[in-house]
């Protein structure tokens, strides 16, 4: 039922706010500062995620396979692989560390 | 070289746009790599514990990929479905700033606002931005949001449906697809010394706050890096001369 909950909010909210861009008349967001913060919030957040996801078990710090599978996939970002690329780099070297390690 | 200069002749006279056949193509493009990648949400969904149901309702009304990520891997994480949903809803804010540029480009009428509503996002607001007149913006939009919702929903379908059939998606390394779909959205952003200033806060704050807060509250407090860093920045840009400055993009 929880995650029914947060399905239906985030549905909702993030509708809203798609809607919300195509009616509001110009100018109301238009105002340098807004849209410097609309543009550096997904950075915040995308690099808290990242960061989180990848050395976080449960509420504990840790280093394991994942992190491993995330440099992969920063090697794959610099050498300007397809975004499908850069995802399977990830898992296959994720996969493979834990086969090696257990 | 005469036909071609005729032909551009033609194409400045209906409008200055590019032919309808290379819009399409460029749509195409992008809605079918991005499209194909529903399958590793689907395969995260499942693999984070939602059902087949949930994973593909999600894919179906959020439909944004960003904020579906981050949903799942928040109720894997043990968040409540309201930090779960505020972190989903801040990262889809942006979207809103798309329409505001699109609705100017498309001039869609009022009736059928709601309907495009659902597909502005990254992809769609990038390929019509890039158009150079309305009528390769509207196409551009069309086919790229049409060509995405249908391949991303199939995706999340198959993804999800193979994540059951493969059982511990753990030991495939499947979890490493989340972070890295999110490193691979932001690697791009990352363009100048302020976005790595608030990227590298926001890290710091994510991290060092996981296991002293409840689960899903420290990327809440970790989105405040990007007001934190404007405000440092305007109060240094502003000590020396004392005026507001006129910042242009």
């Amino acid at each position: 039922m929880n995650i029914w909950i947060a399905i239906g909010a985030t549905a909702l909210g993030c509708y809203a706010v798609k809607l919300a861009g195509l009616l509001v008349p110009a100018g109301v967001l238009e105002r340098p500062v807004v849209r410097r913060l609309a543009a550096l919030l997904p950075v915040a957040l995308l690099a808290a995620l990242t960061a989180q996801q990848t050395f976080a078990d449960g509420r504990a710090l840790v280093l394991d396979a994942r992190a491993a599978g995330l440099a992969a996939a920063a090697v794959a970002l610099v050498l300007r692989a397809p975004f499908l690329v850069v995802v399977g780099a990830a898992v296959v070297v994720t996969a493979g560390v834990r086969a090696l390690g257990g | 070289m005469t036909a071609e200069q005729t032909a551009l002749a033609d194409v400045r006279d209906t409008g200055g746009g590019k032919p309808d056949g290379a819009v399409v193509r460029d749509a195409l493009g992008v809605g079918v790599a991005v499209g194909l990648s529903g399958f590793a949400f689907g395969v995260t969904s499942a693999g984070s514990g939602l059902t087949l149901l949930q994973t593909c309702a999600l894919s179906l009304l959020v439909f944004t990929g960003a904020s579906q990520f981050a949903l799942v891997g928040a109720l894997a994480a043990g968040g409540s479905p309201f930090t779960a949903a505020a972190g989903a809803f801040f990262l889809g804010v942006r979207n809103a700033f798309y329409g505001l540029r699109l609705s100017q480009l498309l001039a869609l009428p009022r009736v059928v606002r709601p309907f495009a509503a659902q597909w502005v996002i990254d992809e769609t607001a990038a390929v019509s931005l890039a158009q150079p007149d309305r009528r390769g913006a509207r196409i551009g939009f069309l086919v790229t949001g049409l060509s995405l919702y249908l391949l991303w929903n199939l995706t999340t379908l198959l993804g999800a449906l193979g994540a059951e059939a493969i059982g511990d998606t753990d030991a495939w390394g499947l979890d490493a697809a989340g972070p890295a779909v999110f490193l691979a959205l932001l690697a791009p952003m990352l363009r100048t010394g302020t976005e790595r200033t608030v990227a590298g806060l926001a890290v710091l704050l994510g991290l060092g706050l996981l296991p002293v807060l409840p689960a899903g509250v420290p990327v809440l407090i970790a989105a405040l890096a990007a007001p934190a860093v404007l405000w440092a920045q305007g109060r240094r840009k502003s000590a020396p001369r004392g005026d507001v400055p006129e910042e242009d993009r």
